[in-house]
């Protein structure tokens, strides 16, 4: 009993990592659709609370709020959209791409692990700091994204919302019935 | 970390208690099966097909997606009035350059009838 009440911190980060994963794992081998998009948002949740766990306590928000709750939705509707019911067609197809996805995935973990390494070197010999603080005063970390968001990354902030444009206009492009219907070139004007 | 610990307990009763009570269910209940019962609505119109051999309209997308989108714009709202004082009028010009582009993408939808359903 000791022990976990010591290590309590430690046995929750193993526990919540290992959900995250169980989760992942769901979303690619759950033959319906529908669960595996179960399996994500319960991915979704987890991360929200390994990001709690590092002090971000605002992308955790945005994490459940947009990922689960957005992100999610439009998940769910595009399952009903293109109408797949189980997916043990497609077994062969997976089967040929497997050496790729092993490949794509090992490069993928090697990238995320340089990543998190060469961070961590270049931010000291502690853990990544926590962003609490506008200049030398401590405050909660929403604030502090915010201040760094609308002062020293205020360009990349103005960009989202070009590149938010952009999807919208591109989804109202293609889920016009118009042009959902007739061939390309055709329907262009309504 | 510390502050943490009544949200956890929080969701350790929000958890537990729906388990409780399907658990009471489980043991109150008196198992009799009939086909009805498993359908979708029990007391409904009885289904015409399975829900997911019909194919929904591409607007219910355009709906999601136009959601994501001012979900995200939304989001970026509450960073900016926690520190709305610190950055004063500086601040308020970005986030009315940024709702302004958003804009653009908004009357662009209500033009095109994105936002109509017929």
């Amino acid at each position: 009993m000791g022990f976990l009440i010591e290590n309590f911190g430690a046995i929750f980060f193993f526990l919540v990592a290992a959900l995250t994963v169980a989760g992942a794992v769901g979303v690619v081998t759950l033959r319906n659709p529908v669960h595996a998009a179960l399996a994500l948002l319960e991915t979704f949740v987890m991360v929200a609370i390994l990001f709690i766990l590092r002090h971000a306590e605002f992308l955790a928000a945005v994490q459940v709020l947009v990922y689960a709750g957005g992100i999610m939705v439009l998940y769910l509707f595009v399952i009903m959209l293109v109408k797949v019911k189980d997916l043990r067609a497609e077994d062969a197809f997976l089967l040929n791409i497997a050496p790729l996805a092993v490949l794509g995935g090992v490069l993928l973990g090697a990238l995320l692990a340089a990543g998190i390494l060469l961070g961590t070197m270049a931010a000291g010999d502690g853990a990544v700091a926590a962003l609490q603080t506008i200049g030398d005063e401590t405050v909660g970390n929403t604030e502090a994204v915010g201040w760094l968001l609308f002062t020293k990354f205020l360009v990349p902030f103005e960009v989202v919302s070009v590149v938010l444009l952009v999807a919208m206009i591109g989804a109202i492009v293609f889920g016009r019935r118009d042009a959902a219907l007739s061939g390309p070139g055709e329907g262009v004007e309504p | 970390m510390d502050h943490y610990v009544p949200i956890l307990i929080f969701t350790l009763i929000a958890v537990s208690v729906p388990i409780i009570i399907l658990m009471i269910a489980k043991v109150v209940r008196f198992g009799s099966y009939d086909p009805v019962k498993a359908e979708p609505y029990e007391c409904g119109i009885e289904a015409t097909s399975f829900a997911l051999d019909t194919r929904f309209s591409i607007r219910y997308y355009l709906i999601a997606v136009l959601f994501v989108v001012f979900d995200v714009e939304t989001i970026f709202l509450f960073p900016w009035a926690v520190v709305f004082d610190e950055l004063a009028l500086f601040g308020f010009i970005e986030m009315m350059v940024f709702l302004a582009i958003l804009l653009v993408g908004y009357l662009y939808a209500w033009r095109r009838g994105a936002l109509e359903w017929a």
